[in-house]
Formats: structure tokens, sequence, C-alpha cells
């Protein structure tokens, strides 16, 4: 991924950051330009996630794309905050064998990939399981 | 809509083509297309083309120009649609919508991909762009990846079995082992899909369509000119295509694609059908979960029943409605951009009882191709 196509989402991905409709409230992550239930440009506004949530499916990658060799095999999960919006991630810390869907989860920050062997590394966010909240 | 009449019906073989250019691909589906209808290449008014991405794989862009060009089509007008795996039905909508508005008479729609030229990495990578790049492949999610947290979702809702998953690809294989263009004719059985290296789990290597080079097309008349040319076509009735969200994870639901739903809807109302009335249907199984969900989403069985109804026989040939005769995308091929119209191409042949080995009973049947993992879905009826 170029540097400014990076760049451009790096709140996002270094501390979820979403957006929420002024007008309607929802919330959105990744975040979003246009608000789809109000189709109203402009009324959207930062809105910082707490990075907890819950584990809704996951998989094993067996066959990881190019640039993810040295991991696999991973754990890459959908994630629904606490907050309601769904997230893709990688779920790290845990064994392929310990991972359940209902699993509480927690954000990280963690290295995403790099491009090439002297290029940028770029970071972002991962999630790991969190001990239940009572 | 007005009906429109099938009129001819062009195939290349499917599988890893060697010596098969992109362009003699095209060709050789459009030419038997041509010579099905018993016509001359210039009563065709216009063209449209499903390919997902010459641009990455023979990095040919303009896909329009050079297909027109290479079938000696100049100066009709020639449009490439593209939806990832859905181009091909994007292209045989646009043809109906062409032929539909007035504009022309005749219309083909084909669909092409060559998938075999680069290198398996670089397959995987732009099959990958069908999904979302920046929040979805960029993480280190792949295009199976996807299918597999819909399967994995599926299973614990429902209780769908590895081994229901597994009967889909056998009984795919099974059927393409009748259809002389399927890119496999090996029988497997359910020991084999469940024993075969893990891509993304639950999923396997034989839960997975195939890389596949071929071509597709179909020529479509609106029904007064069809005469011209065939006494007895076969005609598309019904047309829908609708949008969801490119990202799995922003669905209302993991394991309904709701653009099925919403494309179904519409081509039965325009049909004015009902899932009932399906006989024999082609739907996109790029992974074996795809055809549960499909069958689920086109109203065939209730939610969550798909894998049972595998199980039971029901999408079997002599089944209550038999599912991908053609041996489907996982072992007719998925030459992603062809598929669409491939799955036309079937079902017109089941209607004209011209199937062979593979032929069933029926007068209606319907096709269901799906972009990405459910961003786009089309869906077509056909009646005799
Ligand atoms: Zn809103």
């Amino acid at each position: 991924m170029s540097i400014p196509r990076f760049w451009r989402n790096i709140k996002s991905r270094y501390d979820l950051i979403g957006k929420q409709c002024k007008s309607c409230k929802s919330i959105y992550f990744p975040p979003r330009n246009f608000c789809p239930k109000c189709r109203r440009i402009g009324e959207l506004e930062d809105y910082k996630l707490k990075g907890k949530g819950e584990v809704v499916t996951y998989t094993i990658i067996r066959t990881p794309p190019d640039g993810f060799d040295m991991v696999s095999p991973y754990i890459m999960g959908i994630v629904e905050l606490e907050e309601g919006p769904m997230l893709t991630t990688q779920i790290v810390d845990a064994d392929v064998n310990e991972i359940y869907i209902g699993m509480p989860v927690e954000r990280v920050f963690r290295k995403i990939g790099e491009d090439g062997d002297a290029g940028l590394i770029y970071y972002g966010y991962k999630f790991r399981p969190a001990p239940k909240e009572e | 809509m007005n009906r429109v009449a099938v009129i001819g019906l062009g195939l290349t073989k499917f599988g890893e083509m060697w010596d098969s250019s992109f362009t003699r691909l095209f060709v050789e589906a459009g030419a038997a297309a041509v010579e099905d209808a018993g016509m001359d290449g210039k009563d065709i008014g216009a063209i449209y083309i499903g390919n997902m991405s010459g641009g990455r794989f023979i990095d040919q862009e303009h896909i329009s120009s050079l297909i027109a060009d290479r079938a000696g089509l100049n100066p009709i007008s020639s449009t490439r649609v593209e939806a990832a795996c859905a181009s091909g039905g994007l292209a045989v909508r646009q043809a109906i919508m062409a032929i539909n508005s007035g504009m022309h008479d005749i219309v083909v729609a084909g669909g092409v991909e060559k998938m075999t030229d680069v290198l398996t990495e670089k397959t995987t990578q732009t099959l990958a762009t069908a999904s979302d790049t920046e929040w979805e492949a960029f993480l280190g999610m792949t295009f199976p990846g996807l299918y597999a947290m819909m399967a994995r979702r599926h299973m614990y809702e429902y209780g769908t079995t590895r081994e229901q998953l597994a009967m889909v690809s056998v009984k795919n294989h099974r059927n393409a082992m009748d259809n002389p263009y399927a890119q496999y004719h090996t029988e497997i059985t359910v020991e084999q899909v469940i024993n075969s290296p893990l891509v993304a789990d639950p999923l396997r290597l034989l839960d997975c369509s195939p890389i596949t080079d071929g071509a597709a097309c179909v020529i479509l008349a609106s029904e007064k000119k069809a005469k011209d040319f065939v006494d007895n076509p076969v005609y598309i009735t019904g047309s829908g295509q609708a949008s969801s969200t490119i990202s799995l994870h922003s669905r209302e639901k993991i394991t309904t694609v709701d653009a099925t739903v919403n494309a179904a809807e519409e081509a039965y109302k325009r049909a004015k059908k009902d899932a009932k009335d399906i006989q024999v249907a082609e739907v996109h199984d790029a992974f074996t979960i795809g055809e549960i969900v499909a069958i689920e989403g086109l109203g065939f069985f209730e939610k969550g029943k798909g894998g049972i109804a595998t199980e039971e026989g029901l999408t079997e040939r002599g089944g209550k409605i038999p599912v991908n005769t053609s041996g489907g995308l996982k072992a007719k091929g998925h030459p992603v951009g062809a598929t669409g119209v491939a799955q036309v191409v079937e079902i017109a042949l089941q209607l004209r009882g011209e199937a062979g080995k593979r032929q069933v009973d029926a007068d209606i049947g319907l096709t269901h191709n799906v972009g990405g993992s459910g961003g786009t879905a089309v869906v077509h009826i056909l009646e005799k």
C-alpha cells in the first residue's frame, strides 16, 4: 500500500478512531465519509472506540498472502466492538486451538507488515484475548 | 421487463488452457455462439463483456476495444463491465437492458478470464482485490478466509457440519463428470475433501474453486427479432442485481449474503415467479459454503437448512432442485469474468434439452452469480 494511502487512515489504524453521525448517532468503523443511513455528507465526526469486543467469527489462514508468510498460520477474525461496529482483524497472543466464537478480546498496537526489506513498516490494530469483565 | 430470447450459446473448454490466449478464448466462445444462433455477425448491435481483471492477469486494460477488434465486430459499441466474480452476470444483465431499452435488437453478452498466465500468488492477490483492500486484505485477510469465516459462523449458528460442506464439492465433481467443458473429470469423496490440505479453517483445498481459463458467450435478442433465427428459443424472463457492503464485517448478518436475497427478490418479481417454481439452478459455489448460503438466500431452503438439504440429496440431479448440474464453479472451473455467462449457457442447455448425460427435467431455471464475498449479486430466471 502506498505511503499516502496508509497515512490517510493513520488515526483509525493507530488509535481506532471511527466516525459518528451527528444526526442519527450511528458509529462507523472502519470510518466512513458519508452516513449511509442519513445520506448527508459533512455530518460525521471522529469517535474514539475503546477497543474492547467479542469474536463473531474467525479463521486460521494457512495459505497467507505475500508478506504474511513469516507469521503463518495466523488467526483472522471479525470482532464486534462494544460500541457496535464490527471489524476484520488479526487475533494475536492466542493459540489456534484456543480461539472461539464469543471470546472477549481487546485491541493491541502491533506491526501489520512492511513494504519490502528496506521499506516502510506499517503498524496498526490487532486484537488479543481479554479477561472477561464482571 | 420484456422477456429476452437466448438465441446463441458458446463456451470454451474450461481449465489451464496454456495454448489459448485471452483473445483466442473469447473469439472461440463468440464464434460458437454465432454459429449456434445460425446468424451472421453483422446482425449484432452491441457487445458487453464481463472481465474481472485483464489489467492484473494479462496487463491489458481496454478489453472492450481488444475484443471488438479481434472478433471482427468493429465498429459496433463494445463495453466491459466489472464486478469481480459477478462480472459475467452483469454483462448478461446489461445486454438485457440494452434490448429492453429498445436501443438494440441483438446483443452479445460474453465473459472471459485468462488466469494462468501469472503465478499463483499473483492470482491469489488479484482475487483478494474483490474484497476491501484497505480494511480486509491489507490486514492479512484472504479471499478463502472470508468464506471460511462465513462457514465457521454458519456451523456455529445452524449446526452445519464439516461433512455437509464436503458434500457440495462431491456432488459438483460428480456432475462435472458428464460435462465435456468442465475443468475436472474426477470424482471425489467426502473423506478426500475433509482430508485435503487446510487453506483457511474450516475450509480445505477441495472446498475451493480452482484457477481457470475460459470464456462463455450468449447472444440475446428481442422476442420479435429472435423469430428470424430460431423457432423455440428459451427466454430470460427475470433479472435482478443488488449491492451490499464490500467488506464482510459491515454486513447485518455474516451468514446471509443480503445481495443474493435482494437480487433474487427482484428477479422473481420481474419473472412473476417464486423460489418454489425453480426446477434447476446454477449457483455461485466459489467455496462450498457459498452454495449452502446461496440455496438458502435464493429461498430454495429455509435459512440454516442448506447443509442438511445437501446431505439429504435434495440438490442432486433427481433431487427436489438440482443445483450446479454443470459441475459448478468448483468442478466446471471458475474463470471469474466468464462464470456468470457460463451459468446462463448451462441453464439454457438444460431447458433446451441439450445437456446430454447431465440432463434434468426442467422448464424454469435460475442463475446466481456473486462478486467478492457478496458485495454484488446477480440473478437471472430462464424459461422454456
Ligand atoms: Zn446518520
